[in-house]
């Protein structure tokens, strides 16, 4: 876990107020359980819902729009996850972000498996139509081809091999947060309000990462 | 063009010889739809059984006679699957919502305005209005525009005896249906997710058509406020919204009349939103649907199957530009 706090950027100073060891391990392991909750929440709704009152009268429908709508809402938790280590100062945060980016894109990939196996049955041709020609499908797909290596490259032996470049890399979560939201918008059958806030939030968590980018260098350590 | 395309769906199964179905071979049926809906696994293990537990008892099939073929009488979408799955924006989004969100909606008293171009124009109550009509059962498939199917007996009368007795005007080329507009009653209403009231039209010709269902029931009894209570439209060869729910207001016109969704979004939608799966939407494929209760899309079928009856109105119109 050390590794990754080396690799992911610059850290800022530490005013993180469980100064003393064992403070700091309690605050990492609350973390680590606060990701996943919050990750496997989606899943446990899902059979919480199966279970007491069903999937209802389109079930592949229905899973295709639960996996796909939690999985960018854990993509833009896990988009949440630097900014409020920034904002808070709470250095242990950063222990939650590979957690909840790796769910998103668990529940990201169910929602693609769910596309291809069972809403179209593996009927390719008309898969290759929907990703050629239908706008939402398209960008649909793109961003999840982009999570994908990021979701390969997620391990520590990857991190350490990729040094640098894997920062660079995983910068790929931003154009795939935004395709993700596109998506969504061009998805929907009227226009409605839930894409649109995903789009501001989405649009606020990569506006202070343009700011903390462009601001003044940080003055230069003695 | 597809027009022409012979169809291997015998035009018999629309309304043909009478098949009158005992209680028992009526329960059977519904037992063995049962079994086939939870057949798909675990998919399709939480949908409920038909008479088993949910808010709304099975219809009784007492007294019930359904006159229809032996293709789609097999198949029936299951009761609680056509009253609790619908697309119904005045009460909401979600296909639940409808269902959930209508127990506070009047629907009696009622009454049905009748105007435009006709010699007969009148505010009439429910009871005068249905009066004079004789309401027979009719299968027949619903196509959604988001590719999903069912097939459902309703209840109802021609629409064609309706406009006899209007009796339009020699200039009246259209009719327009309007919904009823309570956001009081309906949650829907309150938000802008369309230009409400919901108005739909069709040319007088497609209203003639002996197809075409003046509807006020389903599954043998009284529709339920999803479903369009108490008065709707079903034309069944035409995409689901087409068939405007709850209606107040019918007139006969010159111009075409406002189609609330192809007002909305002119390039998804048109006014004639004939099931075509030659002529794709925008944003997903026409070609095949998903029947409800089923796993794999089936191909869609021109004219929903109805090309054979209907596809002679539209001889010569260009059905990608006229959608």
């Amino acid at each position: 876990m050390e590794t990754t706090r080396k690799v992911a950027g610059p850290t800022p100073p530490s005013r993180d107020p469980a100064g003393a060891p064992g403070a700091r391990q309690r605050t990492a392991r609350r973390v680590r359980i606060g990701a996943w909750t919050l990750g496997l929440l989606p899943l446990a709704l899902l059979l919480w819902e199966t279970a007491t009152q069903g999937l209802g009268s389109n079930p592949i429908e229905k899973v295709l729009h639960h996996t796909g709508w939690w999985g960018l809402f854990v993509l833009v938790l896990s988009l949440a996850v630097t900014p409020l280590r920034r904002w808070t100062g709470v250095n242990a945060l950063i222990q939650a972000r590979r957690t909840l980016g790796l769910f998103a894109f668990f529940y990201i990939a169910l929602h693609v498996v769910t596309y291809v196996g069972l809403d179209q049955f593996f009927a390719w041709g008309y898969i290759l139509e929907d990703v050629l020609e239908r706008p939402f499908i398209t960008v649909g797909m793109l961003s999840f081809l982009l999570l994908l290596p990021l979701a390969i490259t997620s391990t520590r032996g990857w991190i350490r091999r990729l040094g640098r470049n894997w920062t660079r890399l995983h910068r790929l979560v931003y154009p795939a947060a935004i395709l993700g939201v596109i998506h969504y918008i061009w998805g929907v059958k009227t226009e409605a309000l839930a894409p649109f806030l995903f789009a501001a939030v989405v649009a606020l968590l990569l506006g202070t990462r343009l700011y903390f980018a462009f601001r003044k260098p940080p003055r230069p350590s003695p | 063009m597809l027009i022409r395309k012979p169809n291997d769906i015998p035009s018999s199964e629309i309304t043909p010889e009478g098949v009158y179905l005992d209680r028992r071979r009526f329960l059977k049926r519904a037992a063995a739809g049962a079994i086939l809906a939870a057949s798909p696994g675990f998919l399709a293990a939480g949908c409920e059984a038909p008479g088993q537990g949910g808010t709304t008892p099975p219809p009784d099939a007492d007294g019930l006679a359904f006159r229809m073929g032996e293709e789609l009488r097999d198949e029936l979408t299951p009761y609680e699957d056509v009253t609790g799955y619908n697309n119904f924006y005045e009460f909401g989004r979600d296909k639940g919502d409808p269902a959930r969100n209508s127990g506070n909606f009047q629907i009696r008293p009622w009454t049905v305005e009748i105007g435009g171009l006709c010699h007969n124009p009148g505010v009439l109550d429910l009871d005068e209005f249905l009066r004079p009509h004789e309401l027979e059962d009719r299968i027949y498939r619903f196509r959604c525009v988001e590719a999903w199917s069912m097939v459902i007996p309703w209840r109802g009368f021609p629409l064609a005896r309706l406009v006899e007795r209007a009796d339009p005007l020699g200039s009246a080329r259209y009719i327009a249906f309007t919904t009823v507009y309570r956001p009081e009653e309906m949650p829907g209403q309150r938000q802008p997710i369309l230009d409400w009231p919901y108005r739909e039209g069709l040319r007088l010709d497609e209203a003639m058509h002996p197809l075409s269902l003046m509807t006020t029931g389903v599954y043998g009894r009284d529709l339920p406020a999803q479903n369009g209570a108490p008065l709707r439209l079903m034309v069944p060869w035409k995409y689901g919204f087409k068939n405007i729910k709850s209606i107040v207001k019918i007139e006969f016109t010159e111009e075409m009349p406002v189609s609330t969704w192809a007002h909305d979004k002119p390039h998804e939608y048109g006014f004639y939103a004939n099931v075509n799966p030659e002529v794709d939407h925008p944003r997903w494929s026409q070609a095949r649907e998903r029947r409800i209760g089923e796993i794999r899309r089936r191909p869609t079928l021109m004219f929903n199957g109805y090309a054979d009856q209907v596809a002679s109105l539209y001889s010569g119109m260009d059905l990608t530009r006229y959608y």
